[in-house]
């Protein structure tokens, strides 16, 4: 296995999250995991940043747990993107992108010439230059967004692991994030995963989908594969249409109404 | 405003503080209930005589102008680590109960070995420890709200309070020695006082130069942090024991002395940003400035007596600290 998740079950307290759950992330695709709220899917994520620790199972990466790793040599081979960010209100964008920088520090050493051109050269390619000196909080959504997906290209790595990075965002700000996300990956070769709400969105940018359900792994395999009558009625309890959108050569979908009972209730309550 | 200049900007406006750190020492070594010019001072401070000018400016207002400065400058240092550690710009040595906890164990050793005073500033640095230790497994979650920090620090400081007062009551006599530290003043710090907590304190200063990139990194959030490659549990506990070691330091000479360590990190982030390779530095120099400065009007201000410093400071730090409540619910996030 690259790099993936084997066995992983998460529980917190008494409640249990995820049981068993075995995702292989192929190298160089964008991979994304889909499902309802709380189904556990970003809590899957953030065993990579080590701040859900799994009951059983662990998270590989070359064929070895990430443990194994020395946390700087890892933060080289993967980048992971918090949903929520916080962050210093007056730093400029430069200053964020440069603390990707982080991971090749040696100890007591600022940042050296190859350093600037690495940040340089992020900076161009996400469309940055000119905000650069821009305090964060100054940003519209999706610049900041942007700024912080930088911050992560400048760690140079393999593996991108991005946690909603769409959520909050409007629909141009997510198409603007998602287009760079495709760039990193086709251009750079950097292997995707994420976990996004929008599934029309979801099947037009991913090279595979993981539908999560029930605390396990529900479906997987390309968009036009996953994105079906049934899956949209078991896991997301809608009918919807599914047509072929030519243009993106991927399945896209029109809502038509909610299933088992009315909209805000939520998946755990007791079917009908 | 382009990097090169806003980067000279900061380390000039450093400079400066530097610079004040320098003209405050000499000025409020000259005034007092004897005033001397600058001349006068130089002569005392370099040329070693049997004077009265020489006894007055080497032998009591220089120390104690050390002292003051070192204590201003560890307070204000472990106020700008606590702050990163917490996530909270309201935390502070004195407001999170550290100070309540320092002197007790402080107290403790100086009951359990009355003739070795020189070991009061371990103890109070063990205390430090602890009381930070405690108030950061209390109420830490993802950060320290403000409201749950300065509940703990006032139940906390309460406690360790009665303590006090109790040993201060029942062991009066082996408590003699440490004046400032009773009291909560810089009064009658001399160069025994200097030479028992310069080691401590600069021991602090110098491991604050390896802190600022991990403390820029530790403010991006714990989920972030660790995925850049920092591993923030144990960084976290380091910079609680270098906070402590400051504090600690600070302590054993000047007892109980509020709001340096949250009012100077607050004016050095406002000058210098947030980029803890600035705000160190300018909270050091400051906190130096401010205390060295507050101890010499509470030395001057109403002759023949003295106020202490910590009565001085507190008329400026509180109505400081309540402004601040009002306006950061927050507190470091953001």
């Amino acid at each position: 296995m690259y790099f993936g998740f084997e066995d992983i079950t998460i529980a917190f307290r008494s409640k249990t999250v995820l049981q068993h759950v075995t995702l292989d992330i192929p190298r160089g695709k964008i991979v994304t995991i889909i499902g309802q709220n709380g189904c556990g899917k970003s809590s899957l994520l953030k065993t990579v940043s080590k701040t859900v620790t799994p009951r059983a199972g662990r998270v590989l990466y070359e064929g070895l747990p990430l443990d194994a790793y020395a946390p700087k040599v890892l933060a080289r081979h993967i980048a992971y993107l918090a949903q929520v960010h916080t962050s210093p209100p007056d730093i400029d964008v430069r200053t964020l992108v440069s603390y990707g920088r982080y991971p090749y520090m040696k100890m007591g050493r600022g940042l050296n010439a190859e350093d600037g051109r690495i940040i340089d050269e992020t900076l161009r390619l996400t469309g940055l230059e000119h905000l650069q000196r821009r305090t964060l909080r100054t940003l519209s959504g999706g610049e900041r967004q942007r700024a912080w997906i930088a911050m992560t290209v400048c760690q140079q790595p393999e593996i991108l692991i991005l946690d909603e990075p769409t959520t909050y965002l409007d629909i141009s700000y997510q198409m603007e994030v998602l287009e760079l996300v495709r760039r990193l990956n086709r251009e750079m070769g950097m292997t995707i995963v994420m976990v996004l709400h929008d599934l029309n969105m979801a099947a037009r940018y991913s090279d595979y989908l993981y539908v999560i359900k029930d605390g396990g792994l529900y479906a997987g395999g390309a968009p036009g594969k996953v994105i079906t009558q049934e899956t949209l009625r078991e896991v997301f309890r809608i009918e919807a249409d599914i047509t072929h959108d030519a243009a993106h050569n991927c399945p896209y979908f029109i809502p038509m109404r909610i299933l088992n009972g009315t909209a805000g209730e939520s998946p755990t309550d007791t079917k009908m | 405003m382009n990097t090169v200049s806003h980067r000279c900007f900061r380390v000039v406006l450093i400079t400066l503080f530097g610079a004040l750190c320098v003209v405050t020492a000499l000025v409020c070594v000259g005034i007092g209930t004897i005033h001397f010019s600058l001349r006068e001072i130089v002569r005392g401070l370099f040329v070693a005589d049997d004077s009265t000018s020489r006894l007055l400016i080497w032998h009591l207002r220089f120390p104690r102008i050390l002292c003051g400065g070192l204590v201003g400058v560890c307070l204000s240092l472990s106020g700008c680590i606590l702050q990163g550690v917490m996530r909270n710009t309201m935390a502070s040595p004195s407001t999170i109960g550290v100070t309540g906890g320092a002197s007790f164990i402080g107290y403790i050793t100086l009951v359990v070995f009355p003739n070795f005073s020189h070991l009061l500033p371990i103890g109070s640095i063990v205390g430090a420890f602890v009381t930070t230790m405690l108030i950061y497994a209390l109420a830490y979650q993802k950060g320290v709200s403000p409201v749950k920090m300065i509940l703990s620090g006032m139940a906390v400081s309460a406690l360790f309070g009665a303590f006090n007062d109790m040993i201060k009551t029942f062991f009066a006599d082996s408590l003699g020695n440490a004046s400032g530290f009773l009291v909560g003043g810089l009064n009658g710090t001399g160069w025994s006082h200097f030479g028992m907590i310069a080691p401590y304190a600069l021991c602090g200063v110098l491991l604050c130069f390896l802190l600022p990139s991990k403390m820029n990194i530790l403010m991006l959030g714990d989920e972030t942090a660790n995925s850049l490659g920092l591993r923030t549990e144990r960084f976290r506990f380091f910079l609680i024991a270098i906070s402590s070691l400051l504090s600690g330091a600070a302590i054993s000479v000047a007892g109980l002395i509020s709001f340096v360590g949250l009012v100077v990190p607050h004016i050095a982030r406002l000058l210098v940003g947030s980029d803890y390779k600035y705000l160190f530095p300018a909270s050091a120099f400051l906190g130096f400035t401010l205390v060295v400065a507050c101890d010499t009007i509470g030395r001057v201000i109403m002759p023949p007596g003295e106020i202490p410093v910590s009565i001085i400071l507190s008329f400026i730090g509180a109505p400081f600290f309540l402004y601040l409540l009002r306006t950061r619910e927050t507190g470091g996030e953001g």
